[in-house]
């Protein structure tokens, strides 16, 4: 008779993850129910004052924009990525190709959102090129604004987009298009109607790996975003180091991880659904989207 | 005897395959250009491809900026000569930047090691048995992977902070635990998925004991999982920013949050040549290996 050592071998990585894991959360459900201490912690008093505080109009000025600054960050991100991935998978140098979409993303994170401010700070390369030319004399602020936060987020996300849309759309029969193509489709109507429908599977997998880390974004908005592009994610810090109000961080986390929870419920779905698993069984998808790439989905 | 160099070769090959470093399926995509069979190239250039440069150049512009400006003789942004003073400063006047990159080294090892023991037996154990809390470890195992870092990060300090922990490298060394361990979760699971578990039952048969299977056939034939798992924690725990600006003290501070505190309101040149260092070594180090593991494993 074998014996069942499978508790044994688990157990220890269970108690971990429960501990440094679970717990965490718990705690963090825990406390958006309670009543917030002055001195900073909370007081073990039951008290929905968290969820009633989230109704203030700055947060929710700032959960909107959270929500259209990933919208925006993420449709930029998916438009590029498409014609992108179409390029490497029909090269005939797919592996040159993609290599060197990765090669920046060797780079430190902190580094790459960095090298934004290198180039568009008041200081920086373009500043530098426009006083030079004699276009302004003053420097110009680039940074600080929503538009940055957009376009270093696009430049941090791009290749968990392209990976994925590359990987579908290179498992596609490219003769579909020429069929199309021979009954009559424009080139237009023929990427719309046949090539489109056939890699959403990718284009799924492509759009929650952007909106996902996107929409808890923290480092991003807090180094080149200024205080009025600020998102969810800078708010929960603030709270927690600065005002010291545990419970209404608390209850805006909950808000964001209910939300990422919809999301991954939504991509399991939509996934299963579909007929395309190739994301899966190629290993580009999931697998190296996160791990592939040295940068975890940090934002 | 010829079969058993053939059966060492490979599983050499194997191995190597399997330590090859970040991505971790990059090799394969050499592959996927050989069997391309839609590499059909249409004259001239099409848009997609005329978007695919343009998004390299967007992707290694911020890289070639900090290159230029690493040799800038002016501490502002204007160009104004040559110079290398910068990196003599960096390696001669930056005792606390290499201090927290000794840092960062120790824990991304020490994490990398304890998640790699960790998730490698529980992965051994899930995919072996079935056990009551098996969906318990399965969902557990997945689900720090999307949650959003903020949160992962904020629910540690509070945490941390119930349960009067001081906040220093142990906390910071715990933390990169917790979210490398789902990454080697995954890749060992993965390499167990694809090999014949009839191999372990012919072990157990033939009277080799729970112990001896585990040493002698199971972790030798998983042996690329692990590796690529542990390589994988490395580069996620030195990368790491945002989990670990929660979670470190006084006295812990790692390279990224050194580099944090050095730009967190303008340009350094110290840190352009810091940048410069870095990928410059990253590629010096990955670039040959991939290509020397790559020419191996093909032998």
């Amino acid at each position: 008779m074998k014996r069942n050592y499978g508790r044994a071998y688990a157990a220890p990585e269970a108690l971990w993850l429960t501990f440094f894991f679970a717990a965490p959360l718990a705690i963090i459900v825990a406390y958006s129910f309670c009543k917030r201490d002055l001195y900073g912690g909370v007081l073990p008093q039951l008290s929905l004052d968290a969820y009633r505080s989230l109704a203030n109009p700055t947060l929710i000025a700032v959960a909107w924009r959270t929500l259209w600054v990933s919208l925006a960050a993420t449709v930029i991100t998916i438009l590029i990525a498409l014609p992108c991935g179409y390029s490497i998978a029909r090269s005939g140098n797919q592996a040159m190709r993609l290599f060197l979409i990765i090669v920046p993303f060797w780079t430190n994170f902190i580094i790459r959102v960095y090298a934004w401010i290198a180039i568009l700070g008041n200081e920086g390369f373009v500043n530098d090129v426009l006083r030079a030319i004699g276009l302004t004399t003053d420097s110009v602020q680039f940074l600080y604004n929503q538009g940055a936060v957009i376009l270093v987020l696009v430049y941090m996300y791009l290749p968990y987009a392209i990976l994925p849309l590359f990987s579908t759309i290179d498992k596609f029969d490219f003769n579909l298009l020429e069929a199309a193509r021979d009954l009559g489709a424009t080139r237009m109507q023929a990427l719309r109607k046949i090539l489109i429908p056939n890699i959403r599977g990718g284009l799924v997998t492509a759009v929650l790996f952007t909106f996902i880390p996107i929409f808890g974004a923290y480092a991003v908005p807090l180094l080149v975003g200024g205080k009025d592009s600020y998102m969810l994610g800078n708010v929960i810090a603030d709270q927690v180091t600065k005002t010291r109000n545990w419970p209404l961080a608390s209850s805006i986390s909950m808000g964001v991880t209910v939300l990422t929870g919809i999301a991954a419920i939504l991509y399991a779905v939509v996934s299963k659904r579909s007929t395309h698993h190739v994301i899966e069984e190629s290993g580009i998808g999931p697998v190296s989207a996160t791990a592939g790439i040295p940068s975890g989905g940090q934002a | 005897m010829r079969l058993r160099v053939r059966a060492f070769y490979r599983a050499l090959r194997a191995t190597i395959k399997g330590i090859r470093p970040l991505p971790p399926r990059i090799a394969d995509f050499g592959a996927a250009a050989e069997k391309n069979n839609h590499a059909k190239r249409r004259k001239g250039v099409a848009l997609s491809d005329f978007i695919y440069g343009a998004v390299i150049v967007f992707l290694f512009m911020p890289l070639v900026v900090l290159l230029v400006y690493s040799f800038n003789a002016s501490k502002s942004g204007s160009w104004s000569g040559f110079s290398l003073q910068w990196y003599e400063k960096l390696f001669m006047g930056s005792g606390e930047l290499w201090h927290a990159f000794a840092n960062s080294l120790l824990i991304a090892l020490t994490s990398a090691t304890a998640a790699t023991i960790l998730g490698t037996l529980a992965a051994v154990g899930t995919a072996r048995y079935s056990f009551w809390f098996k969906p318990y470890v399965k969902s557990m195992s997945f689900l720090p992977m999307i949650m959003p870092e903020i949160i992962v990060g904020v629910s540690l300090l509070v945490f941390f902070a119930g349960i009067g922990l001081k906040l220093g490298l142990v906390t910071v060394w715990m933390a990169h635990t917790t979210f490398n361990l789902p990454f080697v979760y995954l890749l060992v699971s993965a390499r167990l998925e694809a090999f014949d578990p009839s191999v372990v039952e012919a072990a157990r048969d033939l009277g080799a004991t729970e112990g001896q299977t585990l040493m002698r056939v199971i972790l030798p034939i998983t042996m690329p999982g692990i590796a690529s798992g542990f390589l994988t924690a490395v580069t996620l725990s030195l990368e790491d920013f945002v989990i670990t600006f929660f979670v470190s003290g006084p006295g812990a501070m790692t390279l990224p949050l050194f580099i944090y505190s050095a730009i967190r309101f303008g340009v350094s040149p110290v840190i352009n040549a810091l940048s410069v260092v870095m990928v410059a070594g990253t590629v010096l180090l990955v670039y040959p290996a991939r290509n020397f593991l790559k020419a191996y494993a093909a032998h």
